[in-house]
């Protein structure tokens, strides 16, 4: 009996470690194809071209290959959704949080998790024929095609995440520290603003660098509406293209595999991987610092 | 490949239902049948009923002929109901990839095959057929509240297309001094476009040959939608998709001595006659040689080049059908599987589709 106990515990054991094995030989995988791929595209263009062009140009005749504005694109694009998505999350956090009834709560919550829901596809065809329409009549000068319009629905997009991540690191500040605040005589918002706020800022900083993260890997909402025109600019009004973009851009067409713009799209996937990767490794660590500063 | 397949198709579907609403039941219905049933294509089977049309005819290419084949393959498969007629959009280059490899028994093409592309097809040996469909010409268009630009001249146009003008000339006045200091946006179809070679042709001097700060687009209606939505815009596609959305656009007409009173618009007159010159041009299907063995695909090129059917279907999608003799020149080159292009013997630059159509009989 206590023999096919361990027999079985060990099964168990194994098969998650396989799982979770699984899990990182696809990363690891999907990383060694990147980074092959990338090692070709830089045998022809030499990587100082790469990072520091401003023009990006590959699928034409006179081919270049600055990154630059794909890059721009990308942050342009990303720094706008944030502008929205920052101040309207915390205030949200902050609201289901500390101020509204329980019951409220519980209604509100679930109506802002069916915006995570959403296909992305619908998000960019709302930015291009509702909202870009709307933003023209405020903005005449507005392109057709332009990075402030999805922009903005993006940061309607990341809003479910930037609201559920500040909640926690909101929650996550211990009730003895309120306590101990109002016991002072500190009023509601005082409360928040020099208790609460200061002590969930490592929480809040890492919610808003994973949503950073997950704007710029957005791949539909962009192409759909952003105009898929590479433009080293931080202009918002007129059509940009960012990585993600790009890469659709390439396998809409038909690009023969092993040519050079073929490798394009994995040595800017590639740098789009290292970017994200650092932003998630800055953010898990920002993550556990709060979390043990109380413990 | 196939996961490739069904994105294109995913994004097409919902272009076409937002932006001009096609019906999208055909698309969808095109998409799900060219990833099951891409392999058996080329082939075709027809194993069924001796007398029954029931194979499979499989085309891709250029956008600027998907109407038509579209609009041929709705007609054709009603006549047939057991057919089936599958059109995709990948640009005329994108296209002659795919036909060149024998994935596809027709290519639509804006443009007359390139030397590369017989060599690749010769290569994996593919023999085709070119086949001109109809004649199109290329509209030059602006947003419609621009009320400046009465006419551009050839010239005028290269200046702006060059690959020079990157990043150089960005406002309307570089172009001529009397238009207003406004930035200038550019639209115009992708690299894999065969209205993009054709254009840059004849008015940059050299295929494939241009700036690259537009917004480019495979898909002629995301470039409507660029255009109608930028008060800044120009761009160019075919002159159907002008006529599909006259009230969203407006048309400028091109001159090629750079005076107003030469100016010609683009319209079935003048596209037929060719005085909307340099920007007019005939517009091709390719047969896969082979594939027309296949009983299906055969009927489905004769019916595509049964000049009555030429005349309403072609009209009706906003291109100019050839003359009705020429068709019969056309069908002649499939009873006779004539693979020499018109356009790679000697002189064909300075000839007339019906010039060449005659010279290229022996």
């Amino acid at each position: 009996m206590h023999a096919r106990h361990i027999r079985k515990e060990r099964l168990i054991g194994w098969m998650f470690a396989s799982c979770g094995t699984l899990s990182i030989c696809v990363t690891l995988g999907i990383i060694a194809v990147l980074f092959w791929e990338t090692i070709h595209f830089f045998h022809v263009v030499p990587l100082n071209e790469f990072l520091f062009g401003t023009k990006w140009t590959p699928l034409f005749s006179e081919k270049k290959f600055g990154i630059l504005p794909l890059i721009a694109g990308t942050l342009l694009i990303a720094s706008i959704a944030m502008i929205f998505a920052l101040p309207l999350g915390l205030l949200i956090a902050i609201f289901l949080r500390e101020y509204a009834p329980p019951r409220l709560r519980r209604l509100l919550k679930p109506v802002l998790e069916i915006l995570a829901g959403i296909p992305t596809i619908v998000y960019g065809y709302f930015a291009l024929l509702t909202v870009t329409p709307v933003l023209q009549k405020i903005i005449p000068s507005l392109a057709g095609f332009n990075a402030l319009s999805p922009g903005i629905v993006m940061s309607i997009m990341i809003l479910p995440l930037m609201i559920s991540l500040s909640e926690d690191a909101i929650h996550a500040v211990p009730e003895h520290l309120r306590a101990a605040a109002y016991a002072l005589g500190s009023t509601r918002l005082q409360v928040i603003f020099r208790v609460v706020l200061p002590s969930a800022m490592s929480g809040i900083v890492s919610a808003c660098i994973l949503s950073v993260s997950r704007a710029i890997g957005e791949t539909m909402l962009v192409t759909v509406a952003a105009g898929m025109r590479p433009t080293f600019t931080m202009n918002p009004l007129v059509p940009v293209q960012t990585i993600t973009a790009y890469i659709v851009q390439v396998s809409l067409g038909d690009t023969p595999t092993g040519t050079l713009e073929y490798s394009s799209i994995f040595a800017v996937a590639f740098v789009l991987f290292v970017g994200t990767f650092v932003l998630n490794i800055i953010a898990q660590k920002l993550r556990h610092s709060f979390r043990f500063s109380y413990a | 490949m196939l996961l490739r397949q069904g994105r294109r198709c995913f994004i097409y579907y919902f272009m076409k239902n937002h932006i001009l609403l096609i019906t999208p039941f055909f698309l969808i219905s095109a998409c799900t049948t060219t990833i099951s049933e891409e392999d058996s294509a080329a082939t075709g089977s027809s194993h069924m009923m001796e007398d029954a049309i029931t194979g499979m005819v499989t085309i891709d290419g250029s956008s600027t002929v998907f109407p038509i084949t579209e609009a041929m393959a709705e007609e054709f498969q009603k006549k047939h109901p057991g057919s089936k007629v599958v059109v995709g959009i990948s640009g005329t280059g994108g296209g002659f990839k795919r036909f060149c490899r024998g994935e596809i028994s027709i290519n639509d093409a804006s443009r007359p095959i390139d030397l590369s592309e017989s060599t690749l097809c010769r290569e994996n040996g593919v023999s085709s057929i070119e086949l001109p469909v109809a004649f199109d010409g290329i509209a030059v268009m602006v947003h419609p509240s621009n009320d400046w630009v009465d006419f551009f001249t050839v010239d005028e146009l290269k200046t702006l297309w060059e690959p020079n003008a990157e990043e150089t000339i960005t406002h309307w006045n570089q172009i001529r001094p009397e238009w207003p200091d406004k930035p200038i946006s550019l639209y115009g179809p992708g690299v894999d476009s065969g209205t993009y070679d054709y254009f840059t042709d004849v008015i940059v001097g050299k295929e494939g040959v241009s700036r690259g700060d537009f917004v480019a687009s495979e898909d002629d209606n995301v470039l409507v939608q660029g255009i109608a939505s930028d008060p800044n815009a120009l761009g160019f596609f075919s002159y159907a998709y002008y006529q599909e959305n006259t009230h969203r656009l407006k048309l400028i007409p091109v001159s090629v001595i750079g005076n107003d009173v030469s100016a010609v618009s683009p319209s079935p007159e003048t596209i037929n006659d060719g005085s909307y010159a340099p920007l007019s041009r005939p517009i091709f299907i390719y047969a896969n040689t082979d594939a027309l063995g296949d009983r299906t695909v055969s009927a489905f090129i004769d019916f595509y080049l049964d000049p009555s059917n030429a005349a309403s279907l072609i009209r009706e999608v906003g291109y100019v059908p050839l003359p009705p003799e020429l068709y019969l020149l056309v069908q002649e080159r499939v009873q006779k599987r004539i693979t020499q292009s018109l356009y790679q013997q000697e002189g064909a630059g300075d000839m007339t589709l019906s010039e060449l159509l005659h010279s290229g009989r022996e």
